[in-house]
């Protein structure tokens, strides 16, 4: 088989010039990048069962069991998205990361889903993300309500997307693909404002 | 803007949520009994309550899940929320309607 892995290409390939353009130095500093082909896996497994121990074991400690919470081991990550649905995001390969994972699950009730390709990951930080993000995030981003290791499932702008806070000044930004080229032109347009002094 | 609190993820904007309608609406047990009349009624006719209104919500951003909530459909506050297959919370039924000055 030819290989064509070299003719891959992310969904945001053909804007990282204008992301790198749009970053911003300063007290306010921003910039975005995207951290394309992580692999993404979808868990659905009902919490607290001896499947979901299991599924824990191979990713490396207990799964997340409630809304904003994530797991994190090495570079990999799990996200809670819903009481018995998680998101697996790692530098791994996905197929088998997804044997693995499918195998731990056996034959119990609960899915096991590559879902690489569904979602693109945007990686905003610096001093002024938090800003950017507020001009279109109904989730209270302050630190007395969130933080490093919170994700939660909400909207930037109109667009559906899985927000995970990685470090203080870090948010990976996980919208569908589809919507990956709408995202990225919404941060850079939002970020232009923080190049310039704020305005009291 | 509305703020209204999903059971499993806390309370959150409206813009987060769809709306799915009067809740406790229970599928006929035989259809096929039904004359169209009674179909017609179970497929479009709901209650119009003054008052505390359960109805359903999604959470179709966030954790995707059903849920009912008890609105009160004349301040929008919302009383209760609780999940499918809880019972609906004794929170007062319908108010009636003033009657109009003369």
């Amino acid at each position: 088989m030819a290989e064509t892995s070299t003719l891959r290409r992310s969904p945001l390939s053909h804007l990282h010039d204008r992301m790198i353009a749009a970053s911003v130095t300063g007290d306010r500093a921003v910039s975005v990048t995207e951290t394309p082909f992580l692999a993404q896996v979808s868990l659905r497994v009902e919490p607290g069962t001896a499947a979901a121990a299991r599924l824990g074991t191979v990713l490396g400690g207990a799964l997340p069991d409630g809304v904003g919470r994530t797991m994190t081991a090495g570079t990999l990550g799990v996200a809670w998205l819903g009481p018995d649905e998680l998101l697996v995001v790692a530098q791994a390969d996905p197929q088998s990361l997804t044997a693995a994972l499918s195998e731990a699950l056996g034959s119990d009730r609960g899915a096991v889903v590559d879902v690489s390709a569904n979602r693109t990951v945007l990686e905003l930080s610096g001093p002024g993300a938090r800003s950017v993000l507020e001009k279109g995030c109904p989730v209270d981003l302050h630190p007395r309500a969130f933080g490093p290791g919170v994700a939660v499932t909400t909207t930037l702008g109109p667009v559906p997307l899985l927000l995970w806070q990685t470090a203080p000044a870090t948010y990976r930004l996980l919208p569908r693909t589809s919507f990956a080229d709408y995202v990225a032109r919404w941060l850079v347009d939002a970020m232009t404002e923080l190049g310039s002094p704020e305005v009291p | 803007m509305m703020l209204l609190t999903c059971p499993w993820c806390g309370p959150r904007n409206e813009t987060e949520f769809h709306y799915g309608g009067q809740a406790h609406v229970a599928y006929p047990e035989r259809p096929a009994d039904l004359t169209d009349e009674e179909w017609a009624e179970f497929l479009f006719f709901r209650d119009n309550t003054r008052g505390p209104f359960a109805e359903r919500w999604a959470h179709s951003v966030g954790c995707r899940r059903w849920f009912n909530a008890v609105r009160d459909t004349r301040t929008y506050e919302v009383l209760a929320v609780y999940r499918p297959g809880d019972p609906r919370p004794a929170l007062g039924d319908a108010v009636p309607a003033p009657t109009p000055a003369p």
